[in-house]
């Protein structure tokens, strides 16, 4: 870390503009009908995915959520696979089969983004035990929201990650909400790292909305599981903007004015005030904005271009090897 | 060759498969002090770290499984009985049967997932269960259910070098079965390939894991009886042999399905079906299934006992296709 701004910090940046304006463009075409199904979008939380795949290496793992658009991203990700899986074409980055609720892609070190919450955390600890046992240094970086801390999976693979002492960092990206439940309701504790103590495990909990401080923390935990010291849980307070997916009006509880608070402890905004401080031009930051726009602008294009998948798309990837094809398909 | 036992025959091909290629471990719970005798002298053999005891955590350790899987290892996950697949089920279903579809083939997931079926011994209905048809339904997920120990060695081994998740029930009831067993290292018995146990003209039986055993000593008394009973073991139950049992189906015109799993949505219930889609024109009677009663399994010996597949029920159901007639007491 520095408080020097340079081309890591400048790449900070360009990572979480291209997630938020990867999203607005994302949100405003599903609006349009051009995206089916759900769309759990990630704006608010960008300091914190970016933070921490900023700390770690390409050929480090990572295994996410649902709201699964923001971490490819900051992994660093290409736009056009990732946009091309959102409108369901065969050029999306999981070929039209996952959607938004998976944008994963393995090329840059994901291992998933799972829609069953708390899932990813046993498969992260297995990721980790696997480097440990094939002796390689790889980490496995495991994102995961306040309302997975309450699923079986998250302790009990916490718990295999400790007495092993696995190298992998567990981030809770606190949002403050499960759907729409408020975590004071469900989580007994104040902060989400204190579980972290029943399983001897360090925690650390950190401004999500700093990108640099989430970078800081999460590449002290990188370097703790990287040179055998075991896992840590980050947890980083953060907010989402949106709903828990776009159109979910009806359940959303009223925020009253939290939303304009954080709103103001945007971590993008924030991070711009800290580049120019820093003696970074605006002129600069500007011309990567112009960038973000026209590469989404080209994944979009590049998207709407591509073919759907054939039918027979359908019975590929269940196994290695493709099913048969049922009569009716193509009759 | 000499003769060895069907739990002989899993922990020779676990050792096997393990010298042959260092990606493959195993885990589970209690394996070190190795309860049932398929990882006798692996310690010594292989150490801790490739012979791994984990916490009662089914659901937290499948998972690694998965995770171990996608980065290159070729984890056997052993799960005990087959009653704690349960726990585990969020694993095995959202993530290990569906992670290689979600994510358009960018996932592998090599890795087999072992569990004893324990039924049979008063162990009650949480500790007795023959749970693979649920398995079945669901797509990604390839199952072996052997019922010899030659059989199982040459499944399993196929099973461990397989790139896709395999899962294999192993029935307790042909746990003292033994078997001339190949050691050719390379010798394995694909996936997808039934197997004919006793050939036979009148009827074809059917038979799954366990039953198959149960199938041969029917068959054999029917032969005095003067019928001829052929018995078709599918060995893999995903994906089905159904050319072979269609095969024997068509040379018979008579099916008996026999099956330990409860009857509602079972392994007899799907080859059934498709006997009777496929093979309708061949059939000379109607297809039947002998299955486990659709009620839980019960502690006291007698009770529970009925209500398994017998001898006595699949020589009847035999009876009843062929002669019209019940079954003459022997």
């Amino acid at each position: 870390m520095t408080d020097r701004p340079n081309d890591h910090s400048l790449e900070k940046y360009r990572r979480m503009q291209r997630i938020r304006t990867f999203e607005s463009e994302a949100e405003a075409i599903h609006a349009a009908g051009e995206i089916p199904g759900a769309l759990h979008t990630y704006s608010g939380q960008e300091g914190s995915g970016v933070g921490c795949c900023m700390a770690l290496r390409t050929d480090d793992y990572m295994v996410g959520t649902h709201r699964s658009h923001g971490h490819p991203i900051a992994k660093g990700a290409a736009l056009r696979p990732l946009m091309a899986e959102l409108l369901g074409k065969a050029t999306g980055v999981c070929k039209g089969k996952g959607g938004s609720m998976h944008l994963s892609d393995f090329s840059v070190g994901s291992l998933g983004e799972t829609s069953i919450v708390g899932s990813g955390v046993p498969v992260a600890a297995g990721a980790a035990l696997g480097s440990k046992l094939q002796g390689v240094d790889r980490v496995t970086l495991c994102f995961f929201g306040d309302g997975a801390t309450n699923e079986g999976a998250f302790h009990e693979g916490m718990n295999l990650a400790a007495i092993w002492k696995l190298p992998v960092v567990f981030v809770c990206e606190n949002n403050g909400y499960a759907v729409s439940t408020p975590a004071s309701v469900t989580v007994p504790v104040k902060d989400v790292a204190e579980r972290a103590k029943a399983y001897g495990m360090p925690a650390v909990i950190v401004d999500g909305q700093d990108v640099d401080a989430v970078e800081a923390v999460v590449a002290d935990a990188v370097l703790r599981a990287r040179t055998g010291g075991g896992p840590t849980l980050v947890e980083t307070k953060t907010y989402r903007y949106g709903e828990h997916a776009v159109n979910m009006g009806r359940i959303l509880l009223d925020r009253g004015s939290e939303l304009d608070e954080w709103r103001q402890r945007d971590p993008i905004t924030l991070y711009r005030a800290k580049l120019i401080a820093q003696g970074v031009e605006a002129a600069t930051l500007d011309a990567i904005e112009q960038e973000v726009v026209t590469e989404v602008a080209d994944a979009l294009e590049f998207a709407r271009q591509s073919p759907y998948p054939d039918v027979t798309e359908a019975f590929d990837d269940v196994f290695v090897d493709r099913l048969p094809i049922p009569d009716y398909i193509n009759s | 060759m000499a003769k060895a036992t069907y739990l002989d025959a899993i922990r020779l091909a676990q050792q096997e498969e393990m010298m042959r290629d260092n990606r493959v471990f195993i885990m589970g719970e209690d394996i070190v002090c190795n309860v049932f005798g398929t990882t006798t002298g692996f310690v010594e053999l292989f150490g801790t770290e490739r012979v791994r005891d984990t916490p009662i955590s089914e659901n937290g350790f499948m998972g690694a499984g998965a995770g171990a899987a996608m980065v290159g290892m070729r984890p056997i996950i052993d799960t005990t009985l087959s009653s704690f697949l349960y726990p585990a089920m969020d694993q095995i279903i959202s993530i290990i049967a569906k992670s290689r579809y979600i994510y358009g083939g960018q996932a592998q997931l090599p890795l087999v997932i072992r569990s004893c079926m324990f039924y049979g011994n008063s162990n009650a209905a949480q500790h007795s269960d023959r749970p693979y048809p649920m398995f079945m339904n669901m797509p990604g997920l390839k199952i072996i259910a052997p019922s010899t120990a030659y059989d199982m060695k040459g499944l399993l081994k196929a099973a461990i070098r397989e790139n896709d998740p395999v899962m294999c029930f192993e029935d307790s009831t042909c746990w003292t079965s033994k078997d001339e067993l190949p050691d050719a290292p390379d010798f394995i018995i694909p996936l997808g390939k039934g197997d004919i146990k006793r050939e036979g003209s009148d009827v074809s039986i059917i038979g799954v894991a366990g039953a198959v055993q149960l199938a041969l000593k029917a068959a054999k008394q029917l032969a005095a009886q003067g019928i001829s009973a052929e018995v078709v073991d599918p060995r893999t139950l995903a994906p089905l042999d159904m050319p072979l049992i269609l095969q024997s189906v068509r040379k018979t015109g008579r099916a008996i399905i026999v099956d330990p799993a409860h009857q509602v949505c079972s392994a007899a219930s799907e080859i059934s079906a498709t006997i009777v889609e496929q093979a309708f024109d061949a059939l000379r009677a109607p297809v039947l299934r002998v299955t486990t009663a659709q009620t839980h399994m019960p502690f006291s010996p007698l009770i529970e006992k009925s209500l398994y597949p017998t001898v006595d029920r699949i020589m009847a159901a035999a009876h009843k296709l062929v002669t019209g007639r019940p079954a003459v007491d022997a």
